[in-house]
């Protein structure tokens, strides 16, 4: 359905009728139809990001970082000026934009194989500079785009296309817990992981990137929003069963919540 | 009299350096490697207080990365390395190549493969100018034979990335870099053009602006590499530069660029005073090379031997510019050492005669 002219902000006429406009799209958003799997977490993560942009006002003062992964192509659906990175680099990419135009909302948005694989030396140089910006980090826990390898973040056990026989610590390694390991580093100011499968999961998430823009104006370090985020077609589930399995399985190895909140004295 | 100019004595990599600040450059991201750490030490110090950012990374692909981030935002923006951290390079490079930010690239070339040797070498020539990065693409190649040249070639960088939205390349070496000469800084500013596709963030009078370079529909792909194959016809037509010595009557030629040019400058001067006519001619751009030019000097002279620090790359496009007129031969020491003019000399002669 093609996205007509808005006539006003709180009634659409359409065949004579009059209905009350309850929620609409935000602007922010391009309208173009999202190639994601039904149940993925990556659709419900862009609305939020974009609702907030729109309520914040801030479209014409921010610039994203598009990873390499199933979101690659995130500048399609954004309507806000994006750049795309290569593989792992966002952060470093995002230091480059937020050093010459310091008065911008700068983020990256990144999944597991791009921010705590391939990018882990930009990740964490990153965060120990203490960038003015936004890290959001996507955690499945699975290689999404690339057809389901295992990543840094699989769980133990988890069985994945290069981990037929389920991850083995042994041989593997233990499951990352990014933001337990960032959080320490002095230009970390804000840490918190959350999740997008459910309303109060959802609202927890808006709340957080809202403060990742506006923590940006303090100058006073990185906002490192982790979200635990459902992938059914890699998990090998019905997007109802990754809802199951995202309470009972992920949220216990990585726990819900802040991890580092700023105090009262940080945030004057 | 006012002094209008600005007369030093420098180090190659610091009038580099020195050069950038004044030709206005917005930012600097580099990684420390010998030998030319120079540069984002003389930064650290000057930069500030003097406009612009300087930020060590933590490596060449963070570097890389930052400058691809801010070329992509609009900015004036270099960085520079030597041969194994150019190497680390390579995969940002190509993306910014695909996606058209105009930036400064420097590689101090040493001795290699490998760790190598801080050693001077020319042995990064290949890696250049037929690519390092994947993909079809090409930098604008600037070959400095002096401290006034990586000077100069600075604004003249700047001014070729912005002109073309393309990197270009000062391809110097551990000698240039290092030794100290007299330098002029003309106190030139170098203006600035509209970038209406940067990331300056999307006010509501233009779309938003997507520095990317993927484009998964084969057309679309297709389309951007003919536009990049354009690009490059341009600049092969209109940017070709060189300098020639002695090539008038000359009857045989050495071509070198960079520091094997300054020996083969003497090596000329001693095979004329042998009453050979030997001439010199010296590229200046070895991305776009001088084909035209040695294909109709190839009429005049007998034979041509390049003079390289390598085991022989810029031969081939030598070869493939006078296309079997003359025969081309090729002398280079490898390692880092440096051969004397006599010592060309004499391996010039003995080419030449064996080609008669």
């Amino acid at each position: 359905m093609e996205n007509n002219e808005i006539q006003t902000p709180d009634c659409l006429v359409e065949n004579g009728e009059t209905y009350d406009m309850v929620y609409e799209r935000p602007h922010t958003l391009t309208g173009t139809r999202m190639h994601y799997c039904p149940g993925c977490g990556h659709s419900t993560a862009h609305k939020i990001l974009a609702e907030v942009i729109e309520e914040l006002g801030i479209q014409g003062d921010v610039v994203g970082i598009a990873p390499v992964g199933c979101s690659v192509f995130a500048y399609d659906y954004l309507n806000f000026d994006m750049q795309e990175a290569a593989h792992g680099r966002a952060t470093a990419v995002a230091t480059g934009v937020k050093r010459v135009l310091p008065d911008k909302y700068v983020f990256t948005y990144q999944g597991d194989g791009d921010l705590a694989a391939i990018g882990t030396a930009e990740t964490i140089h990153c965060v120990n500079r203490g960038e003015n910006i936004m890290i959001i980090f996507i955690n499945n826990g699975v290689y999404g785009m690339t057809s389901g390898q295992m990543a840094p973040t699989s769980l133990a056990g988890m069985k994945t296309t290069t981990s037929p026989y389920g991850r083995d610590t042994k041989t593997m390694g233990h499951p990352i817990k990014v933001s337990e390991l960032i959080a320490p580093l002095p230009g970390a100011f804000y840490v918190t992981r959350q999740a997008v499968h459910n309303a109060p999961a959802v609202r927890k998430t808006k709340k957080a990137i809202t403060n990742g823009f506006k923590y940006q104006k303090l100058n006073k370090g990185i906002s490192f929003i982790e979200i635990i985020s459902n992938c059914p077609s890699n998990w090998k589930m019905t997007p109802l069963q990754t809802v199951e399995f995202l309470d009972n399985e992920m949220a216990k190895y990585y726990p819900l919540g802040d991890i580092k909140v700023p105090s009262a004295e940080d945030l004057k | 009299m006012e002094q209008t100019e600005d007369i030093r004595l420098m180090k190659g990599n610091e009038a580099m350096a020195e050069a950038s600040i004044q030709a206005g450059a917005d930012a600097y991201f580099g990684y420390p490697i010998t030998p030319q750490s120079e540069v984002l030490e003389y930064l650290a110090r000057e930069m500030p207080g003097r406009g612009g950012v300087v930020l060590q990374a933590e490596s060449e692909v963070a570097s890389i990365n930052m400058v691809y981030g801010a070329a992509g935002a609009g900015a004036r923006v270099w960085t520079s390395s030597s041969s194994p951290g150019f190497s680390l390079m390579q995969e940002g490079i190509s993306y910014i190549a695909a996606a058209q930010l105009p930036c400064l690239l420097v590689n101090v070339n040493r001795g290699g493969p490998g760790l190598g040797t801080i050693q001077p070498s020319q042995g990064d020539y290949f890696q250049a100018v037929k690519g390092g990065g994947h993909g079809d693409y090409h930098l604008i190649v600037l070959a400095p034979n002096s401290v006034q040249e990586m000077a100069d070639f600075v604004f003249l960088g700047f001014e070729l990335a912005d002109k073309y939205r393309n990197p270009v390349l000062m391809l110097s070496d551990g000698a240039i870099g290092q030794m100290m000469e007299k330098v002029v800084f003309h106190k030139k500013e170098l203006k600035r053009i509209p970038k209406p596709w940067a990331t300056t963030g999307k006010t509501p009078d233009r779309e938003r602006s997507i520095i990317t370079s993927l484009f998964i529909q084969p057309e679309k792909m297709e389309a951007v590499n003919l536009l990049l194959n354009k690009k490059y016809e341009e600049i092969c037509k209109n940017e070709v530069r060189y300098e020639e010595i002695m090539t008038e009557d000359a009857e045989v030629l050495l071509v070198a660029y960079g520091l094997s040019a300054r020996i083969s400058h003497k090596t000329v001067q001693l095979a004329r005073e042998k009453g050979i006519k030997a001439g010199l001619l010296r590229p200046i751009t070895l991305y776009p090379f001088p084909y035209e030019r040695l294909n109709k000097l190839a009429d005049q002279v007998k034979c041509m031997m390049t003079l390289e620090l390598n085991a022989g790359q810029m031969i081939e496009d030598v070869k493939l510019a006078v296309n079997g007129k003359v025969p081309v031969g090729h002398y280079g020491r490898q390692g880092g050492i440096i051969p004397s003019p006599e010592e060309v000399e004499e391996n010039f002669e003995k080419f030449f005669k064996s080609v008669s």
